[in-house]
């Protein structure tokens, strides 16, 4: 039987208390949320915080609505939630296109966005979809609210830039008019973390690529993005010489490690037809006219 | 700590330590054995209850994050001494073998029919995708599901 070491239990009530009782428990305290990352990893003692907080009742990280000009996605919303969203899935196809493959239709019941993000997992989909669409991660701390730019959210595997005593409240997604999006992974099961994974954003203006956004997941791409990839699209004309450029230069600087699902030289030429594909459907999606 | 976890509508008020993981709190502090316990890894999906009327994987929750939540588990799906169509679905279809994942199959398919009445073999087959049946016998499990939802649409 695997259970966890012993720890303190606490369960907040609002932002404000949950801020209040990482602060009185210190560093080794860990928010937690849906857990499907953190209780396994405290029955093998991979994590062993002294005290949890438990911030599943704060409704308030449970928005995701429109405001202005970005989605804006609570760090509680479930994945379940986001999928079903109809309104987020018009906006940013590849926000759907990755949570469909996140783990399983009952683990997406409990496990929230802002909790795969803050778990930093190398082989985490959103990460690479919210690092394409360049979103802002909002972090409130003691001293208030400060935002993060998601290329500067992650710091290194299971790191981020959420300190103790801070907790990731919203992630924001600017809403680009002529953009397309997707997400494209290759898993060795239904359900598992990717061997390899690349989300591409497009903003086509006048037949023209005017932004371009690429995420790289499991490959060890810096901050999950593919920023030389990125520059060789802008000004192109879409089409798939352009995209396939785009797919070598992004598979020519990611890291990819040789581990249990496959080798190193395997995952480099996934990531070269995956942001490939990507790319395509995203400029599809842009095509069609999905977002104006 | 003290918690009170409603579970199949009665409340139970434990004194628990907070690592105690929900599955055995159901098993082991409640005696409601019929929900099952396998990988400890929220991957097998045998430990499958509903929370607040969701299904969710209860090796990977806590005692203490249940408390003050319902819980069903599948000694709560029969009412009033008589099954519930899915129960009779995997009666009727051969829908178990061995029986292991049996319990959070059924809840799956009771929470997926109580949202689409009429899933497809396609739509029965992603909600049961998290969750594994070692005898293989996915076949009569979707068989199953879907008679009860003809069951359901006939009645």
């Amino acid at each position: 039987m695997q259970v966890p070491a012993r720890f303190e239990y606490e369960r907040a009530s609002s932002v404000g208390h949950a801020l209040m009782l990482l602060e009185r428990l210190g560093p080794e305290a860990r928010v937690v949320a849906g857990g499907h990352s953190l209780i396994p990893m405290m029955k093998l003692r991979l994590a062993q915080p002294e005290a949890l907080v438990d911030i599943n009742d704060l409704a308030e990280l449970s928005h995701l609505a429109v405001e202005g000009d970005e989605l804006v996605v609570g760090a509680l919303v479930r994945h379940a939630r986001l999928l079903a969203d109809a309104e987020a899935g018009r906006l940013f196809p590849i926000l759907h296109d990755a949570e469909r493959v996140i783990a399983d239709p009952v683990v997406r019941n409990r496990g929230t966005v802002g909790g795969s993000l803050c778990q930093a997992d190398p082989s985490e989909d959103l990460s690479a979809a919210f690092s394409a669409l360049r979103a802002t991660a909002v972090i409130q701390g003691p001293g208030g609210a400060r935002t993060v730019p998601i290329r500067e959210f992650h710091t290194g595997p299971y790191e981020t830039a959420v300190e103790p005593g801070e907790l990731l409240t919203e992630l924001r997604v600017p809403i680009r008019p002529g953009s397309g999006s997707a997400y494209q992974k290759v898993e060795r099961r239904v359900g598992d973390w990717p061997v390899a994974a690349a989300g591409a954003v497009l903003v086509i203006h006048d037949g023209v690529i005017a932004e371009a956004g690429i995420g790289l997941t499991a490959v060890g791409a810096a901050h999950f993005a593919a920023p030389e990839a990125e520059e060789s699209l802008i000004g192109q004309v879409p089409g798939e010489e352009a995209y396939a450029r785009a797919g070598a230069l992004a598979a020519a600087h990611c890291e990819p490690q040789s581990d249990q699902r496959g080798p190193a030289d395997y995952k480099r030429h996934l990531v070269g037809e995956l942001v490939r594909r990507a790319l395509a459907r995203a400029a599809e999606r842009a095509g069609r006219g999905g977002l104006r | 700590m003290m918690i009170t976890v409603t579970v199949n509508g009665q409340a139970h008020t434990r004194d628990v330590e907070p690592r105690m993981l929900l599955v055995h709190f159901l098993r082991d502090e409640l005696r409601l054995t019929g929900t099952h316990w396998g990988c400890d890894t929220s991957n097998c999906g045998v430990c499958v209850v509903h929370l607040d009327g969701t299904p969710v994987k209860s090796c990977s929750v806590l005692a203490v994050m249940a408390d003050g939540h319902e819980v069903t588990t599948v000694e709560g799906l029969e009412r009033d001494g008589e099954l519930d169509t899915v129960q009779k679905g995997f009666v009727e279809c051969h829908g178990l073998q061995c029986g292991f994942c049996t319990p959070g199959m059924m809840l799956t398919a009771r929470w997926l029919l109580d949202r689409d009445p009429d899933p497809s073999e396609a739509e029965i087959r992603e909600a049961i995708s998290g969750q594994l049946c070692r005898c293989t016998g996915y076949e009569n499990i979707v068989r199953s599901v879907r008679w009860a939802a003809e069951s359901e649409a006939a009645s």
